[in-house]
């Protein structure tokens, strides 16, 4: 079924990063650790569950997937700058439709950034000096906390 | 606009946010009978979702009966049990009713609860679905089609300050911050120290401009309650010092209490905080007590929270 390029880039990825071929890769913008095989396939940081060594909450004796990815994103030699900050960029939701497809190919072709239309716009912004306000009523905003004294 | 929204943007007082516990049956005389204890002292009650991976009466049916109930809600969405499109349509059903404050969680694993047989989903992870909520709220699903009016939707997150990694939080925090995030209930915690960087970095990168800080403290009962927590909840640690305070101490459930208030008061010194949220494995008045201790009673502030709750209760009976 799978054609030459997927088994290619299987026989490199599998073993290398435990790939699980979701078809999008994003390894580079999380320090070359899969986060995928966190077991809640969470894309953007950690889960609330790490435990205080660093534990992931599902697997005790496994490292946190973000732990590592976070740590890695900072310290992997050879990642290029642009790649390090990439790991605070929100990454849309997985496209089901990609899995066992040749993520490079989604690369080459540009699929893999194709996001549904409500994904776009304003707030996909992954820069937060220029995210702007959403709309939402009237909130008038900046919370401030008048409670404390301002100089405080 | 929400009454939650309001009152963060006023910010004339400590915001206080309380939980519902869980429901199973008996009705919405049920649900009246939890709320009764939790209503009258906090601003919001979160509706959970299957906390702990454990199923009960659904989010959106507890968020809507504590709208009707003449309280108001804050609905958890968890990602582990609903894909993208049940998740939107729960949002879009209970904002029919007239729910408006979402707070989006990843979830504990399923691993957590008494069915870990069952399938997880995460579909959404947790940022993902503040900014699909978002969406919703600025008139679109996340396919694109329009929604039209759109739901008067306040969105707010949680985090975990105490967990790590440590230096990430502010990072992480800062991510459902730029997506939508307009509060952020926090993990319950026993670190002074670990909130008081988490909160000055939220400070420092202007985090607290647009999204509300709300720190959580639970009320125990014993040094065993506090010893569960850190043995068998993963991402809450409690330290040494804090579980001997309390299982050396003459009366432990006084001397637990009085943990919660010291850490209570700690984080409402802190400047960047909004306000508190509050969970109660106590269920003996002592929600009352701590706002009133705490000089933040909200009679004090808003008499006619009382009233509103007052009415809600005739409309149910």
């Amino acid at each position: 079924m799978t054609d030459l390029l997927t088994r290619v880039e299987d026989a490199v990825k599998i073993p290398l990063w435990d790939c699980r071929t979701c078809g999008q890769c994003v390894l580079h913008s999380t320090g070359m650790t899969c986060p995928m095989t966190c077991p809640k396939t969470l894309r953007n940081g950690p889960c609330g569950g790490v435990r205080e060594d660093g534990g992931c909450e599902v697997k005790p004796e496994m490292r946190c997937v973000w732990v590592k990815a976070e740590a890695r994103s900072r310290t992997l030699p050879l990642l290029p700058r642009k790649w390090r900050d990439e790991i605070n960029h929100l990454r849309p939701p997985v496209d089901n439709q990609l899995e066992r497809t040749s993520s490079w190919r989604n690369l080459l072709t540009g699929r893999d950034r194709v996001t549904p239309v409500g994904w776009q716009g304003e707030a996909t912004r992954a820069d937060p000096v220029d995210w702007p306000r959403p709309s939402m009523g009237e909130f008038e905003g900046p919370f401030t906390t008048p409670f404390h004294p301002r100089e405080a | 606009m929400s009454g939650l929204e309001r009152l963060l943007a006023t910010g004339t007082r400590p915001v206080v946010t309380g939980e519902l516990p869980a429901v199973n049956s008996g009705g919405l005389a049920a649900v009246e009978q939890r709320l009764e204890g939790i209503a009258p002292f906090v601003d919001a009650v979160n509706a959970t979702d299957n906390p702990a991976a454990h199923a009960h009466a659904s989010n959106v049916a507890i968020a809507v009966a504590i709208h009707q109930l003449g309280a108001e809600p804050i609905m958890q969405i968890v990602c582990r049990d609903k894909n993208r499109l049940a998740i939107q349509a729960d949002v879009m059903g209970a904002a029919l009713f007239g729910v408006e404050n979402i707070c989006a969680l990843t979830g504990d694993d399923v691993t957590a609860g008494d069915e870990p047989e069952a399938r997880r989903v995460f579909d959404l992870d947790g940022p993902q679905l503040i900014k699909v909520v978002t969406g919703l709220a600025e008139g679109h699903y996340l396919s694109g089609r329009p929604i039209d009016p759109a739901p008067p939707l306040f969105v707010g997150a949680v985090e975990n300050p105490y967990a790590p990694p440590l230096e990430h939080r502010v990072a992480r925090a800062l991510k459902k911050s730029n997506n939508g995030a307009r509060f952020l209930q926090l993990q319950i915690g026993y670190h002074q120290d670990r909130l008081e960087k988490f909160v000055a970095g939220c400070v420092e990168s202007g985090l607290t401009e647009r999204t509300a800080l709300l720190p959580t403290v639970c009320l125990t009962r014993s040094a065993r309650a506090l010893g569960f927590m850190d043995e068998h909840v993963a991402g809450i640690s409690v330290p040494e010092e804090s579980l001997a305070r309390v299982s050396k101490a003459k009366d432990p459930a006084e001397e637990s209490y009085q943990l919660t208030l010291d850490l209570a008061r700690h984080a409402l010194s802190l400047p960047g905080v909004s306000g508190l949220h509050i969970t109660d494995f106590r269920h003996d008045g002592s929600v009352g007590r701590l706002v009133g201790d705490l000089g933040i009673a909200r009679e004090a502030h808003s008499p006619s929270g009382q009233e509103k709750h007052a009415h809600g209760s005739q409309l149910a009976g």
